[in-house]
């Protein structure tokens, strides 16, 4: 199939950006969308012309690393898949793609689709682990954990930190995100002794990061590779309001709430 | 070279208490004066980083990648062992190490495989400890399963995402020390060049991936937890970005490159389906509980499946193997679909397939009992392919999928250059020459957390270090190389991508040192490389400047080291004159068709050393002594 593309291509981050199109011939149905664009890239290659910047790395949906917006959408138009694993058959001959890196202002672009995403990482630091060093851990089973809390727990914890959602959100909120690893470690027994801590750190951090507000849209749920679901951003905030009251006090400190 | 294995004396099980007992250590007041460098976050690379700056040690590490999160131990699916016996079925750290050694086929290092065995339970502990959700019974007890053809059940799994959980475990210990400001965690930002300074590592050269700024970092020790090296066959499980630069350059500095030829092969990827391939997806050892593997009696039979009656099926691994059938090792499950595609009876397109098919277990357990086998790979299966495999049968093909094979390490996992130590997939040490499967998470968590941060401090502690910065020559001289290198990456102005080289590269080891090797193909291996390599550095095509974000650069300086590591694997298999786990010489076989080592000839690492370009590299061997698993044959008839 043929298809045209209008990709954003931006050489810097101070460079102002524009879409420039390009004519995607003989495109294979079994290809993936980022093999589609390694061929463009060989080809540009050849012509002189500076290939196109994407992150990607493991290509099977898994390490978050790949994502832009296709038409509008993050991640293109099949739900539940990374761009890696979306492939050619999706689309139809003469199709017209839209390809435009995650806009948001605490992922500034660094390079065409290419965007800096290290807001993540501060908002993990802000508390989203439980603090055990190596070697105090008790036997394993000493602690049991109900299947279902287990369960709950790892359908948080699937979030591979892509940031489609924030990218699909009109407030560009890191709220599915940092929901998804509150709630992770909010289900375990071994996530209560910094609970509260851990929400009030962490719902700081994204708002210094310039991260927006939730308002319930939903946007990110749609978008999702791995489905995490809104609960994660209820059950944050049910903490939220909890730790308000209860540590009062350094909320007012850290300027959280 | 000398290799000193510093395997501690006496009984096994009392080797690692010992050889601890044995170790200096450092004043806690002291280890604030200490800092380590750590190249690669993924598990092993995580895991070490975070131990060590709990301990106090300053820690910089470093990742090409835009966060630690995204190291490709991520995408581990099965499962990690632990010699728990939680089961009450029999299991014990002396049958995960007889079961290690024995899988390796007799090529791994008997005491430092005992010790990935006892460690193995800690890690479970740990990994509990910090939040990772594994697999749970309902009264609340950890679940587990046997896996890869294991006698007892063994394997903890969070899902079919056991990588990333324990890698978002280690990655949140890691954060959680950046936030102390006990780790400096430097992404997107890829080593070049390792200095060496009086013979001793003492830090990395390393080039921003955003600004192109090249930079020197002193430490009093030096780490890499970057790997390995399967992309140097292009087409693999590993990650596009996964490379072997920083293992590479520190060969070239040397460090000892062992048992390069080990490779593993994996059975059941999803095939090849065009010149546009950029990677391969591993769909789970576990189908093949159910699924049927066969292809066409006859060759070039080019009816779709259904077309073909039973009769002209042709189920080898049943016919050929009656007592394990479709559940032989990985090696020989491989092996196979090699030869019956040879033949000429591989199915789809390409004819590089083999059919994985489970209509008789859909007719057995229901698409019902199917989807709750397996429905999540049969859904990934149809996102890849477009094939229904609930109505179609699967194809599959083996790829490569794991490097047993890295720089030579002793029993403190320190390479040949004192203050390099090498962790996790990077390193040769425990897998021999075929790792079996869960295992590979449980070697990086191993290293990281519980072995490394005690050898360390000894190395720190024992170690008269002379202050240094980064003004020492040594520093100049690496940055004069690695820009050099850039430099002419940038000139050559060729008429070919880099992604070409790639491809031929990967498709030379492919098809003359892959599944399969004999001397004619490894000879051949090597005078094609030599000639790719020599048209590589005069007519490549890498476009861009040096100070910025060049992706195309980027795989330039990865494919250039690609290109010498691929001769030396080929060496390395031309060397290796017998069979043995993953590395199978066509010469030698039993009737059977099954690898027949020579424990009398080759019952060692080999060590290689870096002769310079061009240089013929130097082999030195590790004697391997067996004293608890005798060496035998396997058989699976």
């Amino acid at each position: 199939m043929n298809l045209t593309l209008h990709i954003w291509r931006q050489k810097n981050a101070s460079d102002p950006g524009r879409m420039v199109r390009y004519e995607a011939k003989n495109v294979n149905a079994d290809m993936s969308f980022l093999e589609m664009l390694d061929v463009l890239n060989e080809e540009l290659t050849l012509k002189g012309e500076d290939p196109v910047a994407f992150d990607s790395d493991c290509r099977e949906g898994i390490c978050g690393m790949c994502g832009f917006m296709i038409n509008g959408v993050a991640h293109g138009p099949q739900r539940g898949t990374t761009v890696c694993q979306l492939h050619m058959r999706r689309f139809k001959e003469g199709d017209q793609l839209h390809l435009e890196p995650w806009r948001a202002r605490a992922f500034p672009v660094i390079k065409d689709l290419v965007v800096d995403r290290s807001a993540f990482d501060r908002i993990i630091q802000a508390g989203g682990f439980i603090s055990v060093s190596t070697g105090s851990a008790p036997d394993g089973n000493a602690i049991l954990v109900p299947k279902p809390a287990a369960d709950l727990a790892m359908d948080a914890a699937a979030c591979i930190g892509c940031g489609a959602c924030v990218a699909a959100c009109p407030n560009a909120a890191a709220a599915l995100f940092t929901g998804a690893k509150i709630t992770h470690l909010a289900k375990l027994p071994q996530g209560q002794p910094e609970r509260y801590q851990r929400v009030l750190g962490m719902v700081a951090q994204a708002r210094q990061d310039l991260f927006g507000s939730c308002t319930n849209i939903g946007e990110c749920e749609a978008v999702c590779p791995k489905a995490i679901p809104l609960d994660v951003i209820a059950g944050m905030n049910r903490d939220f309001i909890k730790a308000s009251w209860e540590r009062r006090e350094e909320v007012i400190e850290k300027g959280a709430g | 070279m000398q290799l000193d294995s510093r395997i501690p004396s006496g009984p096994i099980e009392k080797a690692w208490d010992k050889a601890r007992f044995e170790m200096k250590l450092v004043n806690p007041a002291n280890k604030r004066k200490y800092s380590v460098i750590v190249v690669g976050s993924g598990l092993a690379g995580a895991s070490a980083s975070a131990s060590l700056a709990e301990l106090g040690y300053n820690v910089k590490c470093f990742c090409f990648q835009d966060s630690p999160r995204r190291a490709h131990s991520i995408a581990a699916q099965g499962g990690i062992n632990a010699a728990k016996n939680y089961q009450n079925d029999g299991d014990s750290i002396y049958r995960l190490f007889y079961d290690t050694v024995k899988g390796g086929d007799f090529r791994a290092r008997e005491a430092n495989v005992y010790r990935l065995a006892q460690i193995s339970v800690n890690i479970i502990d740990q990994c509990v400890a910090q939040g990772v959700p594994f697999a749970r019974e309902y009264g609340g007890t950890l679940a587990n399963r046997s896996f890869g053809g294991a006698q007892v059940s063994r394997t903890f799994y969070a899902r079919g995402q056991t990588g990333q959980q324990l890698l978002l475990g280690a990655y949140q210990a890691l954060e959680r020390q950046v936030a102390s400001g006990k780790v400096k965690m430097l992404a997107r930002t890829e080593m070049l060049g390792l200095a060496v300074i009086d013979g001793r590592a003492r830090g990395i050269v390393t080039r921003d991936l955003i600004t192109g700024k090249v930079e020197s970092h002193v430490a009093d020790a030096v780490v890499l937890a970057s790997g390995g090296y399967g992309n140097v066959y292009y087409l693999s499980t590993n990650a596009k970005g996964s490379n072997c630069t920083a293992i590479w350059r520190a060969h070239k500095r040397g460090a000892a490159f062992a048992n390069p030829c080990f490779t593993q092969i994996h059975p059941t990827c999803i095939p090849v389906s065009g010149e546009y391939q950029s990677k391969l997806t591993l769909m789970s050892e576990s189908l093949r509980n159910d699924g049927r593997i066969w292809v066409p009696k006859k060759k070039g039979d080019k009816r779709t499946p259904e077309q073909i009656p039973d009769a002209e099926r042709d189920y080898y691994l049943e016919r050929r193997y009656p007592s394990f059938g479709n559940l032989v090792p990985r090696d020989v499950a491989s092996r196979n679909a090699k030869a019956v595609c040879d033949e000429g009876r591989g199915v789809g397109e390409t004819g590089l397939g083999v059919y994985l098919d489970f209509s008789d277990a859909i007719q057995r357990l229901g698409a019902d009992g199917i989807r709750e086998r397996y429905g999540n790979l049969f859904e990934m299966y149809e996102r890849i392919t477009g094939e229904d495999p609930y109505r179609v049968p699967m194809r599959i093909f083996p790829a490569i999928h794991y490097t047993m094979g890295g720089l030579w390490v002793d029993y403190h996992l320190m390479s040949t250059i004192p203050g390099l130590f090498v962790i996790g997939e990077a390193n040769f040490s425990d897998h021999g020459a075929n790792r079996l499967g869960a295992s590979a998470l449980m070697q990086g968590l191993a290293d990281g957390y519980f072995i490394l941060p005690y050898t360390l401090g000894n190395y720190l502690a024992g170690a008269k270090l002379e202050k240094v910065d980064t003004a020492h020559a040594e520093f100049r001289s690496v940055e004069n190389e690695v820009n050099a290198m850039t430099r002419r990456l940038l000139s050559i102005r060729g008429k070919r991508t880099v992604s070409s080289f790639h491809r031929e590269l990967g498709k030379t080891l492919w098809e003359d040192c892959g599944m399969s090797r004999n001397r004619a193909s490894l000879e051949g291996a090597i005078r094609k490389i030599r000639v790719l390599r020599e048209e590589f550095w005069g007519n490549a095509d890498v476009l861009g400047g040096g100070e910025e974000l060049n992706q195309a650069l980027e795989h330039a300086g990865r494919v250039a080291d690609f290109l010498e590591l691929g001769e030396l694997l080929a060496i390395d298999a031309l060397q290796r004159d017998e069979s043995c786990g993953g590395h199978f010489r066509e010469e030698h076989q039993t009737p059977d068709g099954e690898a027949l080592r020579d424990d009398e000839r080759f019952c060692y690492a080999a060590a290689w050393e870096y002769a310079g370009a061009g240089g013929q590299p130097v082999l030195n061997k590790e004697p391997l002594k067996f004293e608890y698993v005798p060496p035998t044959q396997r058989s699976y008839k």
